[in-house]
């Protein structure tokens, strides 16, 4: 009995805790993000080779990062909870899904805009461009998946499984993606890989790097909220809670 | 006999969001026959599913020999069977040809499945394709496997489905003989049925 | 164990023979899919010599898909799945079973018409071996990466269009170092490469997909 009262606080403990957090997380996260903005669209310097358009990268950039990050964050909440059971984990990896193809859509959407001055075309067929489709494809069967099912048991343990499946795939992908552009594409430029970026670009590239991480973090903390409150919609605590009228 | 077989502590079962039954305890020993009781929908099925490890339990313990169960499900396995609402039986092949598929996976000699057929008195039809046969011939089969199965446990969800009078009777012969030969039963049925000289329990599942 | 694989792998293949439209249909959507591209691109030989190694590939990955929904579903939907799943033998040893007579009765066809295929779409003789050795690692692969997409959907009604989504992208790496093999062979140059990297995907596949294969059915069937 002690176990099962123990997995209930612990998600009522979460709700509390991200109620706590969410203020000050999404304030740091705001500002990140709008200085980080401005200092990267008006404040650097712009770039000798790329002209003006290079300034997506600070867009682009961050959303590819967490493209990758959040996966892995699903990947390792799958384990937990298959191996554990914990509930917890199953939740972030359920509301991490949509973020996460998010990001991998604003990467993909940002890095054809860049493609359009840089290549002259919408679409090349870039390894780093490539691999994003494929990691969006990924996200997509993951939230297909997860959504076929009519029980939510079940549908979390597959969903966890195919986490496991492609996060053991990704840099297999990766790898294959990346020969495959260089055996038929052996002289393409590829964006992004100076050897060395000037601190004033960088600096405001952190900062939306720290900025995108805490918008996923917010964003993650209160879709785990809604979830808590609809799994747990019989429990004492959420009806103390909708009595009172503070969720 | 109190040679304690399958037990379990505090069980709890849902099925998705809803608690089906919870602080379920009970065991079964050697010699014993268990009847699970219920109305439709109290949770039998689910039950014996998550008896036979097939539907994860939310709370509790099932133990085999004393010996909690996912973990030792290897030894648990080659000493139960299960026979549940499907047959698990292919209609392209043969009552034979099925048979000893299952002789070959349980490592049981190929003799046994001629008894076992003449048992359930299917020895002129035993090769012909068992989509063929009918409802309560194909139910037959399944209790021909649970003969080759050489199990100590058996783990039966409404056996008597499809079956008429002689197969009720062939039903109630083969729990009661495997009974008293040192096996165990757990099943559940909506007829009532005769078993003289069991030791027959019975377990009520209510919300 | 042998014992019981052997008899899962002859069962599986004696209902193959007994059902011959499981496995002809997927073979008979193969080369209906690749007679559609000289009809589609016109019969230009050139560009068809061009494109064959992908258009083979893709084809003989598109029948792989469509046969994989029917790997697990008939012992699903008529219960034999719980017995396996409940039979004292290693579960992942009898996953191996069903997967390796699934790609008897789909992979190996495919790979023996695919010479038929090669000559209709102008590929340099040169390139069989690439395309015989290539098949026959890829297709091994896809079963097996297949095999954890068909063993998650099938509890669920419509599994087909969801099972692509979930497989088609971990298909790519195969697909990828498949075609590149081909394409190698038919300009001359050596595949050591490719096929020793298809070679170390399916060691992969053969060690890991196992056991998700064989969780994803434990979870399908509670």
């Amino acid at each position: 009995m002690f176990r099962w009262f123990h997995k209930l606080a612990s998600l009522k403990n979460f709700y509390r805790l991200a109620e706590i957090l969410l203020p000050w997380l999404a304030a740091i996260c705001a500002i990140l993000l709008v200085v980080g903005l401005y200092r990267g669209l008006f404040v650097a310097p712009t770039d000798y080779e790329q002209g003006e358009s290079y300034r997506i990268i600070y867009v682009h950039v961050p959303a590819a990062w967490m493209s990758m990050f959040v996966y892995v964050v699903m990947a390792f909440c799958s384990a937990i909870f298959l191996v554990w059971k914990m509930k917890l984990a199953d939740i972030v990896a359920e509301v991490s899904a949509p973020i996460g193809a998010a990001f991998t859509f604003l990467a993909l959407s940002t890095g054809s805009l860049w493609g359009k001055p840089m290549w002259g075309t919408w679409w090349e067929w870039d390894a780093r461009l490539t691999s994003e489709l494929i990691l969006l494809f990924l996200y997509i069967g993951y939230m297909a998946l997860r959504s076929a099912f009519d029980n939510r048991r079940t549908a979390a343990k597959a969903a966890a499984v195919l986490a496991l499946v492609g996060v053991v795939n990704i840099p297999i992908i990766h790898f294959s993606v990346e020969w495959w552009n260089t055996l038929h594409q052996p002289a393409s430029i590829t964006k992004f890989d100076k050897p060395s970026i000037h601190i004033s670009m960088l600096i405001p590239l952190l900062m939306m790097a720290v900025g995108f991480k805490l918008f996923y973090i917010v964003n993650m903390l209160s879709r785990a909220r809604s979830v808590i409150l609809e799994r747990e919609a019989n429990t004492a605590w959420v009806t103390e809670r909708v009595k009172e009228n503070r969720l | 006999m109190t040679d304690t077989l399958l037990s379990a502590q505090n069980l709890a079962v849902f099925r998705g969001e809803h608690c089906l039954f919870s602080d379920l305890n009970f065991s079964i020993a050697a010699g014993e026959v268990l009847q699970l009781h219920g109305d439709n929908g109290s949770g039998k099925t689910s039950l014996i599913r998550a008896l036979c490890t097939l539907l994860p339990i939310e709370q509790g313990e099932i133990s085999w020999r004393g010996a909690a169960l996912p973990a030792a499900r290897e030894q648990y396995f080659s000493e139960m069977t299960y026979s549940g609402h499907s047959e698990a039986i292919k209609g392209d092949l043969s009552a034979r040809e099925n048979l000893s598929f299952t002789a070959s996976l349980r490592g049981t000699a190929e003799a046994s499945i001629e008894q076992a057929l003449s048992r359930v008195g299917l020895q002129d039809r035993a090769d012909l394709p068992c989509r063929f046969l009918s409802a309560g011939q194909r139910r037959r089969v399944t209790l021909a496997r649970l003969q080759i199965s050489v199990a100590v446990l058996w783990i039966l969800d409404e056996p008597l489905t499809s079956l008429d009078v002689h197969g009720r009777a062939l039903v109630e012969q083969m729990i009661a003989s495997h009974a008293s030969g040192g096996g165990a039963v757990i099943f559940t049925t909506h007829q009532p049925l005769s078993l003289d000289g069991c030791d027959v329990r019975s377990l009520e599942l209510t919300c | 164990m042998l014992a019981s694989f052997i008899a899962l792998l002859k069962r599986d293949l004696t209902l193959a023979a007994r059902r011959r439209g499981d496995w002809l249909n997927p073979l008979a959507f193969f080369v209906m899919v690749v007679t559609l591209f000289p009809l589609g691109v016109g019969p230009d030989g050139d560009l068809l010599r061009e494109i064959a190694p992908g258009v083979i590939w893709v084809a003989a990955l598109l029948a792989t898909l469509l046969a994989l929904d029917g790997l697990f579903r008939a012992d699903y939907d008529d219960g034999s799945l719980e017995q396996l799943i409940l039979s004292p033998q290693p579960w992942s040893v009898l996953v191996l079973a069903k997967v390796l007579a699934h790609w008897l009765i789909t992979g190996l066809p495919l790979l023996c018409l695919s010479p038929l295929l090669a000559v209709v779409m102008q590929l340099p003789a040169k390139a069989l071996p690439a395309l015989l050795a290539s098949l026959m690692l890829g297709t091994l692969t896809l079963s097996l990466i297949g095999a954890i997409g068909a063993a998650l959907t099938v509890g669920l009604r419509r599994g087909g269009v969801l099972l692509a989504l979930l497989v088609l992208p971990l298909f790519i790496p195969v697909l990828i170092f498949g075609s590149s093999s081909v394409i190698a062979a038919s300009q001359g140059f050596a595949i050591e490469a490719q096929l020793s990297l298809l070679g170390a995907l399916f060691m992969f596949a053969l060690v890991l997909a196992p056991m998700a294969i064989a969780a994803a059915l434990r979870i399908s069937s509670e």
